[in-house]
C-alpha cells in the first residue's frame, strides 16, 4: 500500500543523505522524494512516498523518528490530504499533432511554458494521478523529455505537522 | 574569552567528559591533536599497534566500565581501518566517540592523499557523525557527540576533524546543558503500560523472563534480580544479556537461542508469557520465527521503539529505560500484595517442567582419552578464577563454549562481539578492560584463527604492561565454519583448514611475553595455573579436538525447538 510521509528534519549536511541511505540500507522503497526548507531556514520539509504493509510502514516511521536529525514523522496518508506534483514534458508537436497537443493543454488546465517549430514544452500540476493521466494521453503524441518534481503533500484543515 | 585552537578544544572536553584514557595511532591529518594530548599531559594515550585495535579496545573499555570509550585515528586508511570497531560497537549499542583527522577543509573532494569520506563510509553504522567545517561549531560539536554516545540507546559517534580546523582558533564555550531539538528519547515508561503488564503476569501459569544486554547498558541488574525472585519466574538470557541476572541462580536457565540450553529454548517454545527486557528478538534467538513461542504472550521492554514489533507481534510495548521500567514493575509487585512465597508455590509446576528439561539435556561434551576438549578448558577457567575474571571472547566456538560453560554473575563480566560478531574483538577488547581495571583478571578466550586478527596488539600490552591473558583454543580450523560444513556441507572443508599456525608459544616469547601449552587432558590445569598466575601478559595455548562442536544448535531457518544435541 503507498503511504505518504511528511518528515521534518534539521537542515544540516548530511540529513538528506542518512534519510536515503536509511531506505536503501534497509529495503525499504523510495517511490518519490521531495524537500526543501521551511519558514525556518534551520528545518526542512521533506515528502517521501514509500510502499508496505502495516509492519513495514510502522518500521519506517520508527526508524526515522529514531535518527538524529530527523524532528518529526507524520503519515499523512492516514487521514485526509492535499497532494500536489508538478511535471514539465516537452512534447513532439508536428503539423497534425500541433493542435492536439493545445487541446490536451485546456482539458488539463496545463500551461504551454516553451515553443519551438517541432516541440511544445507544458508544465502540468495535480495530483499523482492527473499527471499519469496526461502523460499517458500525450504519448502517442511522442514525449521527448519529461522531469518531475515528486509529491508534495499537506495535511487537511485545521491538522499541521 | 581567549580563542583556543580546534585541537586544544578536543583536550579539553575529553576533560570536560571525564575521559581519563584514549586509545588511537596517529599520522599526518591528526598530529595537531595529538601534540595537544602530549602538551595537555592530563589524558592517557595508549597507542595500537592497528587502528581497528584502538577501536575495540575503546568498545572493551566503555562494556567493563559502563564509560564512554574514545579513540583517536589520522584520515584516509587509519579512519577507515576503525569501521569495523565502529560497526561492531553500533550493533551491540556500545557508547564511544571516534576522532578521526580529515586533510584541510580547502582539500576535501579533491582526492587528496589519505583522504576518505569517512562520514559518508560511517553513516549507516555510526549512531550520528559530524564533520567540523567551522571550528567555531567544534565545543557544540563535542557536547553533542559524548551526549549521543551515552544516551538513550547508547552508540558510537564520529568527529571528523580537518586539519585546518584543528588549528583555527575561537572561543571554547562548551555548554554546561544541551537541548538537542530533534532527539529527544523516551526513557520514563508509561504507568498504564506498567499496570498492563502486570495484570499479564498475575495471570500467567509458565512465564519466562528474557534479558539481553540492554538490562546490563541500563544497570538494571538489581531491578531485574529483585522481579525475577519475587515473582519466583525463570531467566533466560541472550549472549549480550549473560551476567545480568546471576548464571548460578536456580532461576536461570542460562543462554537461550541458537547455542542456547536445551532448557531455556524449550521453555521459551512452551511459555504462555515472554517478558522481554532489553533484548530484541533477533535470529539467533528466534530460529524460525513462524514456530517461535507459539503460546506466549510478549511484554516488551527497551529504550529503542524501533526494536519492538520489529520481528514479533507485542501485547505490551514499553518504550523506556529498563531500569526505570524494571523499577516500576517491583513496585506493581510489592504494592499488589501476594508475598513471595505464594508467587514461588504458583511457580512450582513450571518449575518441576523445567527441571525435566534440565535433566533430560543438560549442557555436557564427550570425553575422550587424551584428547583436550574445550567445553574442558572452560570449565576449569570458570572453576580456577572463580567466576570471577573479566572474560572477553573471539568470535565462533570459542566464544559459544565461553558462553555455554563460563558461568556470569555480575554484568559487565563478559565482553563479547555479539551483534556483529567480530573475530579479532577480544584481545584487543580485553586491553580496553584491562585499562578500566587495572587489579581485576581479564582472560580473553580465542580460537586460533581469531586471535591472529589483530596479534599486534600483544605490542600495545606489553609497552602497557597490562597483565591480559589468552587463552588460545587451537583446533587449526575456523571452527565455527567448519562445524557448519561438517554438519550441512556433507564435510566438505572449504577454506576452513589452517595448515599453517604460528607456534602460539614462540610467538608470546618473541613479543617478550609468556607462553604455555597443553597437548593433553591431564596438563589442563597446570597450564591454565602457569598462565594465570604469571606477572604480565601471557598466552596459554591449548590443542583441542579437531572436529568438536558448539551443542546445541539450532540449524538455520528451524525452529528453537528443532535443536541438534550432542
Amino acid at each position: 500500500m503507498k503511504h505518504t510521509l511528511s518528515v521534518l528534519v534539521e537542515n544540516e549536511p548530511g540529513a538528506l543523505s542518512r534519510i536515503t541511505g536509511l531506505f536503501s540500507g534497509r529495503g525499504f522503497n523510495i517511490e518519490s522524494l521531495c524537500v526543501a526548507p521551511t519558514l525556518d531556514k534551520t528545518m526542512s520539509h521533506l515528502t517521501l512516498v514509500t510502499n508496505g504493509d502495516e509492519s513495514i510502514i510502522e518500521q519506517i516511521i520508527k526508524q526515522l523518528n529514531r535518527l538524529v536529525d530527523v524532528y518529526k514523522v507524520v503519515d499523512v496518508s492516514e487521514g485526509e490530504f492535499v497532494e500536489r506534483e508538478m511535471a514539465l514534458i516537452k512534447v513532439r508537436a508536428e503539423d497534425e499533432t500541433r493542435a492536439e497537443v493545445l487541446r490536451m493543454c485546456d482539458i488539463f488546465r496545463c500551461k504551454v511554458v516553451d515553443v519551438s517549430p517541432k516541440t511544445y514544452t507544458i508544465e502540468v500540476t495535480g495530483p499523482e494521478s492527473k499527471l499519469r493521466a496526461v502523460t499517458e494521453l500525450l504519448y502517442p503524441l511522442g514525449i521527448k523529455e519529461i522531469t518531475r518534481t515528486g509529491t508534495i503533500a499537506i495535511q487537511r484543515e485545521k491538522k499541521t505537522i | 574569552m581567549t580563542k583556543i585552537p580546534g585541537k586544544q578544544m578536543v583536550v579539553e572536553a575529553l576533560k570536560k567528559e571525564g575521559v581519563d584514557v584514549v586509545f588511537g595511532f596517529p599520522g599526518g591529518a591528526i598530529i595537531d591533536v595529538y601534540d595537544a594530548l602530549e602538551k595537555d599531559g592530563n589524558i592517557k594515550h595508549v597507542l595500537v599497534r592497528h587502528e581497528q585495535g584502538a577501536a575495540h579496545a575503546a568498545d572493551g573499555y566503555a562494556r567493563a566500565s559502563g564509560k564512554v570509550g574514545v579513540c583517536i585515528a589520522t584520515s584516509g586508511p587509519g579512519a577507515t581501518n576503525t569501521v569495523t570497531g565502529i560497526a561492531t560497537a553500533y550493533m551491540d549499542s556500545i557508547p564511544m566517540v571516534v576522532f578521526t583527522g580529515q586533510v584541510p577543509t580547502g582539500l576535501i573532494g579533491n582526492d587528496a592523499f589519505q583522504e576518505v569520506d569517512i562520514v559518508g563510509i560511517t553513516r549507516p553504522c555510526t549512531k550520528h557523525n559530524y564533520l567540523v567545517k567551522d571550528v567555531k561549531d567544534l565545543p557544540r560539536i563535542l557536547k553533542e557527540a559524548f551526549y549521543l554516545a551515552r544516551s538513550g540507546r547508547p552508540g558510537p559517534v564520529l568527529i571528523d576533524l580537518p586539519k585546518d580546523v584543528q588549528n583555527a582558533k575561537a572561543e571554547f564555550n562548551y555548554p554546561d546543558k544541551i537541548k538537542l531539538r530533534s532527539y529527544n528519547p523516551v526513557v520514563e515508561p508509561h504507568s498504564k503500560q506498567i499496570e498492563r503488564a502486570f495484570k499479564l503476569i498475575e495471570r500467567a501459569k509458565q512465564p519466562v523472563i528474557y534479558a539481553g544486554g540492554g538490562v546490563i547498558i541500563s544497570n538494571a541488574h538489581k531491578e531485574l534480580r529483585r522481579l525475577a525472585e519475587y515473582i519466583h519466574v525463570p531467566v533466560t538470557m541472550t549472549l549480550m544479556g549473560l551476567g545480568c541476572f546471576p548464571g548460578t541462580s536456580e532461576l536461570s536457565l542460562g543462554m537461550l537461542g541458537m547455542h542456547g540450553t536445551y532448557c531455556a529454548n524449550m521453555a521459551m517454545a512452551n511459555t504462555d508469557l515472554i517478558i522481554a527486557v532489553g533484548a530484541r528478538f533477533d535470529d539467533r534467538v528466534t530460529g524460525k520465527i513462524e514456530a517461535f513461542a507459539p503460546k506466549a504472550s510478549i511484554i516488551h521492554i527497551d529504550i529503542d521503539p524501533t526494536s519492538i514489533q520489529k520481528n514479533v507481534k507485542v501485547d505490551v510495548p514499553i518504550v523506556g529505560d529498563c531500569k526505570r521500567a524494571l523499577k516500576k514493575l517491583v513496585k506493581a509487585v510489592e504494592t499488589d500484595g501476594r508475598p513471595p512465597e505464594v508467587w514461588k508455590e504458583r511457580a512450582q509446576p513450571w518449575f518441576d517442567q523445567i527441571r525435566a528439561w534440565q535433566e533430560r539435556h543438560p549442557l555436557t561434551y564427550k570425553k575422550e582419552p587424551g584428547v583436550i576438549k574445550p567445553q574442558e578448558v572452560i570449565e576449569k577457567l570458570y572453576e580456577m578464577t572463580k567466576g570471577k575474571a573479566i572474560i572477553t571472547t573471539e568470535v565462533g566456538q570459542n566464544q559459544m563454549w565461553t558462553a555455554q560453560f563460563y558461568k556470569f554473575d555480575e554484568p559487565r563480566t563478559l565482553l563479547t562481539s555479539g551483534g556483529l560478531g567480530t573475530m579479532g574483538y577480544g584481545f584487543p577488547a580485553a586491553i580496553g578492560a584491562q585499562m578500566a581495571f587495572p587489579d581485576k583478571l581479564v582472560v580473553d578466550v580465542a580460537g586460533d584463527g581469531s586471535i591472529q586478527m589483530n596479534i599486534q596488539e600483544m605490542a600495545t600490552a606489553m609497552e602497557q604492561r597490562l597483565p591480559v591473558k589468552i587463552v588460545i583454543l587451537n583446533n587449526q580450523f575456523l571452527g565455527m565454519v567448519r562445524q557448519w560444513q561438517e554438519l550441512f556441507y556433507n564435510k566438505v572443508y572449504a577454506a576452513t583448514e589452517f595448515s599453517v599456525t604460528p607456534d602460539f608459544v614462540k610467538l608470546a616469547e618473541a613479543y617478550g611475553a609468556k607462553g604455555f601449552r597443553a597437548t593433553k587432558p591431564e596438563e589442563i590445569e597446570e597450564t591454565l595455573k602457569k598462565g594465570l598466575e604469571s606477572e604480565g601478559l601471557a598466552i596459554m595455548e591449548f590443542a583441542i579436538a579437531r572436529e568438536e562442536g558448539v551443542f546445541p544448535m539450532v540449524p538455520a531457518g528451524k525452529a528453537t525447538t528443532e535443536m541438534l544435541l550432542v
